[in-house]
């Protein structure tokens, strides 16, 4: 089974790689400006808490995003920041949302890993949304079919029971529940060989479930291949697990990362940011340049805004 | 009626009147209809509704609140309360925060049903009483099943709550009936709160939750004709978020002797959370400080004259009011 670490050898390879559509690399840009925007803006100590950047990850919700309709439900979890911004496109409130700023999205309570708008939730607690993701999709197979729910998890998630319990009850009851699984191969600080026995299209396998692996980061071929198996759990409701064999860039949080430098430099060189620059020379660095100068002006006039209200409940 | 009669019509009521009512739990579908048959004959009407669940407390805990964020209306029944453990995360982390967490109010209408309590012999991991592991928790409301409160009226309050609600249910209430109290003592509900009482003056103030109150009825009998001691029961359908109606504080006043009967065993109970309130509002009025009788400290045996003697009872309510009363 393909694990992640081998693609941090650099073994696997992108072949036949497209160059992204702008709106596509503009959005992955806007998502990492962003991102690099909060870890400046913690190490110069203006944010409370403590926050999980998707660096290196970027291009998965802007992949699936594109194959969700705005009825679908999306569940995050407390690495999101990519997944709201792919489907809202509202940096201004997720970094006022983070800052504790007028115009937060959940009014400052939530935070960066707690946030609910529209049919988008966020929370930060490992798998607890795999259940409330099945009952929503219990939900529209009864009340809007077609629709479907989707839950994003990394593959430390799959140490929690919770997991099971859903995917046993989605298979079961034949639910329109898809399960990305952004498999950056490590969990915090422990790496997915030393906390994952077996594999996870062999757990999925376990409940009947189908599953999908995605070692490519090239946007249009990922939609190419799971457009007709997103239809089929639109149609059949029916669950899907997608794998992204995908890296994390950045620390788990703030500046927690122990991995040598040697692997993080080899991650880089792979990372679907160095391969769009190669690819498209001409417009990558003037979209690149729009992305955080775009950024630059959020952060600044969010900066300048007063601290959020909240009525409490 | 019985009071699993009145509970089961309640159920059926709220499924015919909402169409987006789900009952979730193990085994309840017919012909089995739950382990004590509470939901028996539910999904013979509502096969769409009632569903069967695999073993898992914590998915059909968070299937509950997922159809809940969807707009849904969901009853989930552990199969017994002890379980509710499993489902912890979902109601501390998840349910009970959404309600405010996302910065404005997210209504949440799911009832978590838990058969708790001894008396019946299941033995230790089968017979307790949970309630205060889930006492305090923001956006998390507790209630119990009485003989007094009808069940549809109990329900169509938590629904209207719109935030999660637990209630428990003392099993050894499923067969007892509903509402009745022979003379001399009368009932009357106001705010909630039902007052079993004599005419004239009582020496002392009982609060009882549901599945304790016929003990506290039976131990109110006793010291009565034995000991001339008259008590009025206060027994609160909602046990958490504890806001007692004025007919509460007119019984405390009028008695200024209060005892909290509950079987769980001591230590961070709802009966302390109850003996802290009562004291803040009526410290300077009490004869006492409030009195709170539990069950003993330990497991609870499966063995009968093990399990009685571990559970807090009509003697062990009689003998602590009288000891308290007279010395």
């Amino acid at each position: 089974m393909t694990r992640p670490s081998t693609a941090l050898k650099g073994e696997t390879s992108d072949p036949a790689v497209s160059a992204p559509q702008d709106a596509d690399l503009s959005l992955m840009l806007m998502i990492r400006a962003f991102e690099l925007k909060l870890l400046d803006l913690y190490g110069r100590g203006l944010l409370n808490g403590t926050t999980h950047t998707c660096l290196g990850q970027e291009y998965v919700p802007v992949a699936v995003e594109a194959l969700l309709d705005p009825r679908d439900h999306v569940f995050s979890n407390h690495r999101g920041h990519g997944h709201y911004l792919a489907r809202f496109r509202d940096p201004a409130g997720l970094l006022a949302e983070i800052m504790g700023r007028e115009g937060a999205v959940c009014a400052g309570v939530g935070g960066s890993q707690h946030i609910h708008r529209d049919r988008f939730l966020s929370t930060g607690v490992q798998g607890e949304s795999l259940p409330v993701a099945a009952g929503v999709a219990l939900h529209l197979k009864r009340s809007e079919p077609g629709r479907l729910a989707c839950v994003y998890v990394g593959d430390g998630t799959f140490g929690e029971g919770a997991v099971y319990e859903a995917f046993n009850i989605a298979s079961l009851w034949g639910l329109p529940l898809l399960v990305v699984v952004e498999n950056n191969g490590i969990a915090q600080s422990t790496p997915t060989t030393r906390h994952l026995a077996g594999s996870i299209a062999g757990r999925a396998a376990a409940f009947g479930i189908d599953h999908r692996l995605v070692e490519t980061s090239d946007v249009t071929e990922i939609r190419r291949t799971l457009e007709p198996l997103v239809s089929r759990v639109r149609s059949r409701a029916t669950p899907l697990v997608v794998e992204f064999v995908t890296r994390r860039l950045g620390p788990h949080s703030k500046g927690d990362d122990t991995r040598p430098v040697r692997a993080l430099e080899e991650m880089r060189e792979q990372d679907w940011y160095a391969r769009c620059a190669a690819a498209c020379p001409g417009r990558f660095p003037r979209l690149d340049a729009e992305a955080r100068a775009h950024i630059d002006a959020v952060a600044a006039e969010v900066m300048a805004r007063g601290p959020s209200q909240w009525e409490g409940s | 009626m019985r009071v699993a009669e009145n509970l089961n019509a309640a159920l059926a009521a709220l499924l015919a009147r909402e169409p987006n009512l789900y009952v979730l739990g193990e085994d309840v579908v017919d012909p089995y209809g739950g382990a004590f048959k509470i939901t028996r004959g539910l999904s013979t009407d509502f096969p769409d509704r009632v569903l069967s669940t695999p073993i898992s407390e914590n998915a059909i805990t968070g299937v509950a609140a997922g159809l809940a964020l969807a707009g849904d209306l969901a009853i989930v029944e552990i199969m017994f309360g002890d379980f509710a453990a499993l489902a912890f995360d979902q109601l501390f982390n998840f349910a009970s925060k959404s309600v405010s967490m996302y910065g404005s109010r997210l209504p949440m209408r799911m009832v978590v049903r838990c058969p708790v309590g001894g008396g019946r012999g299941y033995g230790p991991t089968h017979s307790q009483s949970p309630q205060k592991h889930f006492v305090g928790i923001p956006g998390l409301a507790l209630y119990e099943l009485s003989p007094f409160h009808d069940n549809l009226a109990v329900f169509e309050e938590m629904f209207a709550r719109e935030e999660p609600c637990v209630f428990f249910e003392d099993k050894v209430l499923y067969t007892r009936r509903m509402g009745a109290v022979e003379p001399p003592f009368s009932v009357e509900i106001s705010g909630g709160v039902a007052r079993v009482s004599l005419d004239g003056p009582p020496d002392c103030v009982i609060i009882a939750p549901g599945g304790v109150a016929h003990r506290a009825l039976a131990a109110m009998r006793s010291l009565l004709v034995e000991e001339e001691i008259a008590c009025t029961l206060l027994v609160p359908s909602r046990l958490y978020p504890f806001d007692p109606p004025d007919l509460f504080d007119a019984a405390v006043r009028a008695a200024r002797r209060v005892f909290v009967v509950e079987e769980s065993t001591a230590g961070g109970t709802w009966g302390a959370e109850v003996a802290h309130l009562v004291h803040r509002r009526h410290w300077g009025r009490l004869d006492l400080p409030v009195t709170l009788i539990h069950s003993p400290g330990g497991v609870i045996p499966t063995a009968a004259h093990l399990e009685r003697a571990a559970l807090v009872n009509e003697s062990t309510i009689h003998s602590t009011i009288r000891g308290t009363l007279r010395g």
